[in-house]
């Protein structure tokens, strides 16, 4: 028997050996706890543990009325506030039957699109620091500024907006905004070719990825993986597409899939969605209509007595927010599906097998959000 | 199949089990006993084919705890709830982890934040909270003078 404490422990009679990595490690992102069993180099099985910034967002919203409990939700996915706010807002907007106006069902979607950018560039350069590579890292955070100066302007916060409200935004958009995503799409077209020249095609990232932690599409299904994860094993999973939400289904956009399951489809997938964003943004930039950007909503909101569920894609997948109402100004139940948690479930799986080495490229691949997996 | 085909080869299959009116999903009961049995057959059934788990929580109502499961299939593209009523005192459930491996996650966490005891689980430890943690936090008559702020 080993004990959590114990740093590297062997179990005997065998060649197997248990190690720590986490909760305080460069490649979790996190506080992600990961008991390996490994032989050599060769990892056995993993175990995460996981619950070291559990903040029980769920039982504090039981208490927080449906004004309120939207901010405690940036506080989950944090790289992806933005889309968090929107499904809590859509989930209280479908229970209380509020329609929200054009205008600001444009300026979701464009702030959406824009976090998906934001969050993707952070993982690009992460992923290229796990893989050893450190100057991608500050290219990335170089694009993502511009994306936090657009929100920051318009919001007012960097990375947790809390800008959706039911009925809306909050506040209209500012008014450089245009001029300013209009900018940073011209920018970015370039950048993420030089992306593609400085990272993809390099011979040593790619032997790092290509054929590590494959995912089949049926694992992808049974281990609830969503998101790019579960795209780039083929699975077609994409809410906007599937169950559209706000003006996604006026929007012309490609879902990306990929058949390979591997981490370097993972890797492909997301540079893909981050072009395909742009393509969403440039079509709709243009075009905001004029109009209230807040539908009038009652001062206090009562949900009627039912369950709701909404869903948004986040960067990292499906996020499900189910409310169960008893009709009062609080909700009396409420659930997350957060997209974290169950992709994390399966890196037992994908990882087994691979050298440890390869632990770090498949978490990376994954996208692992800590907050967002412990709530 | 649309919801009103569905719910239709449902009762047809299954007289006893009561639905639930109106609502965003089409909302069934099953009695805990039965439920892998169904969650077998809503999976393998070929006109079912619910191969995706996305949700699975639990409700506390104090008079008697709730499972909820959400349902989808790829291939068909419909949706299901299935709800399971549970003792309060005694709340045991047949796992589905074996069915769909997603749940083996989510059981893990409604296990110690609910106090429901899922048989046949693979791996029933706790998973969010510290070994030594007393109570199931999410459960309505959880008290927590130390921790817990009450707004």
């Amino acid at each position: 028997m080993y004990r959590e404490t114990d740093i590297i422990q062997t179990i005997p009679g065998t060649d197997e050996m248990v190690i720590n990595v986490g909760p305080q490690h460069p490649s979790t992102h996190g506080v992600l706890h990961l008991v390996l069993t490994i032989n050599g180099e060769i990892v056995k099985k993993v175990e995460p543990h996981i619950g070291y910034i559990h903040r029980s967002i769920e039982k504090m919203c039981e208490s927080l009325t449906y004004r309120q409990f939207i901010y405690s939700t940036s506080r989950m996915d944090y790289l992806a506030a933005h889309t968090n706010n929107h499904a809590c807002a859509m989930c209280v907007e479908q229970g209380m039957g509020i329609e929200v106006p054009l205008r600001a069902q444009y300026i979701r979607v464009l702030m959406d699109e824009l976090t998906r950018i934001a969050s993707h560039c952070l993982w690009w350069g992460s992923i290229a620091m796990d893989c050893g590579a450190v100057t991608p890292f500050f290219l990335a955070f170089r694009e993502r500024e511009m994306i936090n100066t657009i929100m920051e302007e318009t919001c007012g916060a960097r990375l947790t907006m809390n800008y959706n409200v039911p009925g809306g935004v909050m506040a209209d958009i500012h008014p450089t905004f245009q001029q300013s995503v209009k900018d940073f799409v011209r920018h970015f077209r370039s950048k993420i070719d030089e992306y593609d020249e400085l990272v993809t095609g390099n011979i040593i990232f790619q032997s790092r990825l290509k054929g590590v932690g494959k995912l089949s599409k049926e694992d992808a299904i049974s281990y609830g993986c969503t998101g790019p994860t579960a795209r780039a094993s083929g699975v077609s999973c994409d809410v906007r597409k599937h169950f559209p939400y706000e003006i996604y289904n006026q929007i012309d956009f490609k879902e990306i899939t990929h058949t390979a399951g591997d981490s370097y489809a993972r890797y492909l997938m997301r540079l893909a969605e981050m072009r395909e964003s742009m393509n969403i943004i440039e079509q709709l930039i243009d075009n905001i209509p004029e109009g209230d950007y807040l539908a009038k909503t009652k001062a206090v909101l009562k949900l009627p007595k039912g369950e709701f569920y909404s869903r948004v894609e986040t960067p990292r997948g499906e996020l499900g927010v189910y409310i169960v109402s008893e009709g009062g100004t609080t909700p009396y139940r409420i659930k997350f599906r957060s997209p974290g948690f169950s992709n994390l479930s399966a890196l037992d799986h994908m990882t087994r097998g691979h050298k440890i080495g390869d632990l770090v490229a498949i978490m990376g691949t994954l996208d692992l959000v800590i907050p967002d997996i412990d709530r | 199949m649309t919801r009103e085909d569905l719910q239709q080869d449902l009762t047809g299959r299954f007289p006893d089990f009561t639905f639930e009116e109106g609502g965003q999903f089409l909302t069934m009961h099953v009695p805990a006993a039965q439920w892998s049995n169904i969650a077998y057959f809503l999976r393998d059934t070929p006109e079912m084919q619910f191969d995706f788990l996305f949700c699975l929580t639990c409700v506390d109502w104090l008079k008697h705890l709730t499972m909820v499961y959400h349902l989808r299939s790829y291939t068909h593209k419909h949706e299901l709830v299935v709800k399971c009523q549970l003792d309060r005192d005694n709340a045991e459930i047949a796992s589905a982890a074996y069915i769909w491996r997603t749940a083996e996650f989510h059981e893990r966490e409604v296990f110690e934040l609910f106090g429901v005891n899922f048989l046949q689980h693979p791996d029933l430890r706790k998973l969010i909270l510290p070994d030594d943690w007393v109570g199931y936090p999410l459960r309505k008559d959880y008290d927590d003078p130390i921790n817990m702020i009450k707004l």
